[in-house]
């Protein structure tokens, strides 16, 4: 399964990486901030216990996404 | 309040959040410090002294950010400061485990000054993660003075004061790294567009420099923190856990609480007893003694009993969670609840530190990024009960069971 996604569609366990942001403004530099570019490879890690946000591996750091926040994130998925 | 600089020469410490900055802060300049209010800012920075081989430097610490592109008060604070104010010197403390991302700050620092000495902080947490980081191959890298630092146990300290020293002394040995941005002119991109690749470039040369300078001895370093993580956020137990865990804080502190709060009493009454036979002695009008010892003195006994011996035991039982790292767990956890209220999920921590004391629950606030969710935050923490508005906890076993229900 490839293919452009969104982060926030990421199975628990598997690997993507980014391929572009569609947000704006101060949230698409805070994403770039936490090192969200063009490659750079992003693992589920885990899930809340009520679903939401999702912790993923970014950059060797555990960092929790809200769904409104990993929507903004396209991702090809690896395996 | 503005920069002395007749007070020696300036040093700014800039970071991340959440690496430490403060506890270099506080090593370096121990209680000689107080905060500062930039004019036109609502944030502050602290400003202390630090005394290194009969010469006073001034030291400068900066609000945690991630970058200097302002997008946050913080981020601007920090960058008007180390543009405007000019430094004579500028400290950037990096987190050893994860270095890579606060290169990226370290970079943007050093495009602007050359007078830059980066501290690797929390050496031996990431020791026991089997990390090693060559730092005189980063120093080469990067051109400046590289120290690593374990601040909490003051290692390290002394040679970072020293190379920040020898920067004054000997300024032309930094060589600071060039990083080569690629020609946008006349290529018609947006501002966007170069935005997006200045980022780029800037990440791409921290993840090229921590290539080499970074070694996972232990691949899977953080596999039993990922396991530890799974339990504490589990669908199944990941809430019984927290509320489990908070249960036995309170618990601690209102039914341990008890035994100094009546110690406390027991001995501060009693020298009332005394002080008001004293001022009868001497002779004082009833309405002057009975407003000194009646009024005052009793108050003062009141609430340093009653409200002492819990924050005494609440605030370290609460430090310790907080070492360990549960506390981002519970956030976690938490947000979607706080989503609900259009809050965030780390204002479960500042409620919690409210249970302590609102006043340093409303200055924990700061942690939350987004100002509308942040000023949410500081607005509801009134409405948690702090120690000093708990039922008065010796009075029995009845009320203490009826906070907890609450």
């Amino acid at each position: 399964m490839s293919g452009i996604d969104c982060l926030t569609s990421l199975e628990p366990g598997r690997c993507a990486v980014v391929n572009d942001l569609t947000v704006t403004g101060s949230m698409r530099r805070r994403l770039q901030d936490i090192g969200l570019i063009k490659g750079t490879r992003v693992e589920y890690v885990q899930r809340s216990p009520l679903g939401d946000p999702v912790a993923y591996l970014i950059r060797g750091a555990v960092i929790a996404l809200r769904s409104e926040d990993s929507d903004c994130v396209m991702i090809n998925r690896v395996n | 309040m503005g920069l002395n600089k007749n007070s020696g020469k300036v040093i700014a410490l800039a970071g991340n959040p959440n690496v430490g900055k403060s506890t270099v802060f506080n090593a370096l300049t121990g209680l000689k410090q107080h905060t500062g209010n930039w004019p036109g800012k609502t944030v502050t920075n602290a400003q202390g002294y630090c005394e290194y081989e009969d010469k006073v430097y001034t030291l400068v610490d900066l609000p945690g950010c991630y970058s200097l592109m302002a997008h946050s008060a913080e981020e601007e604070v920090a960058r008007d400061f180390i543009c405007l104010e000019k430094p004579d010197a500028v400290i950037v403390v990096c987190d050893a485990i994860c270095l890579e991302r606060n290169l990226n700050l370290v970079l943007q620092i050093l495009e602007i000054t050359s007078d830059v000495v980066v501290c690797v902080n929390l050496m031996d947490e990431a020791k026991k993660k089997k990390i090693s980081i060559d730092l005189p191959g980063l120093s080469r890298k990067l051109g400046v003075p590289v120290v690593g630092t374990q601040a909490r146990s003051k290692k390290g300290l002394s040679l970072l004061m020293q190379q920040v020293d020898e920067s004054f002394y000997n300024p032309s040995s930094q060589r600071p790294i060039k990083i080569q941005y690629p020609d946008y002119a006349g290529k018609g991109l947006t501002a966007q567009e170069i935005q997006d690749e200045k980022v780029k470039v800037l990440i791409t040369t921290a993840e090229d420099i921590c290539r080499d300078i970074v070694r996972y001895e232990n691949k899977s370093y953080d596999s039993s923190d990922r396991k530890i993580d799974k339990v504490l956020t589990s669908k199944l137990i990941g809430f019984p856990l927290m509320f489990l865990a908070l249960l036995i804080i309170f618990w601690i502190t209102i039914s341990g609480s008890n035994y100094p709060s009546r110690f406390l009493s027991y001995i501060l009454f009693g020298i009332e007893e005394y002080l008001l036979s004293f001022f009868i002695w001497l002779g004082v009008p009833k309405f002057i003694y009975e407003m000194l010892v009646l009024g005052i003195y009793r108050v003062l006994a009141w609430v340093v009993s009653v409200m002492l011996p819990p924050m005494a035991i609440f605030f370290p039982l609460f430090t310790l969670l907080e070492d360990i790292g549960y506390l981002p767990r519970v956030a976690f956890n938490l947000d979607k609840c706080y989503k609900k209220c259009c809050s965030c999920g780390k204002q479960a921590l500042t409620m919690c530190m409210g249970f302590g004391c609102n006043a340093a629950g409303v200055i924990g606030c700061r942690i939350i990024d987004s100002p509308r969710e942040r000023l949410i935050a500081i607005i509801t923490n009134n409405f948690v009960p702090c120690n000093g508005r708990f039922a008065q906890p010796y009075k029995g076993k009845q009320n203490c069971s009826l906070v907890l229900i609450m």
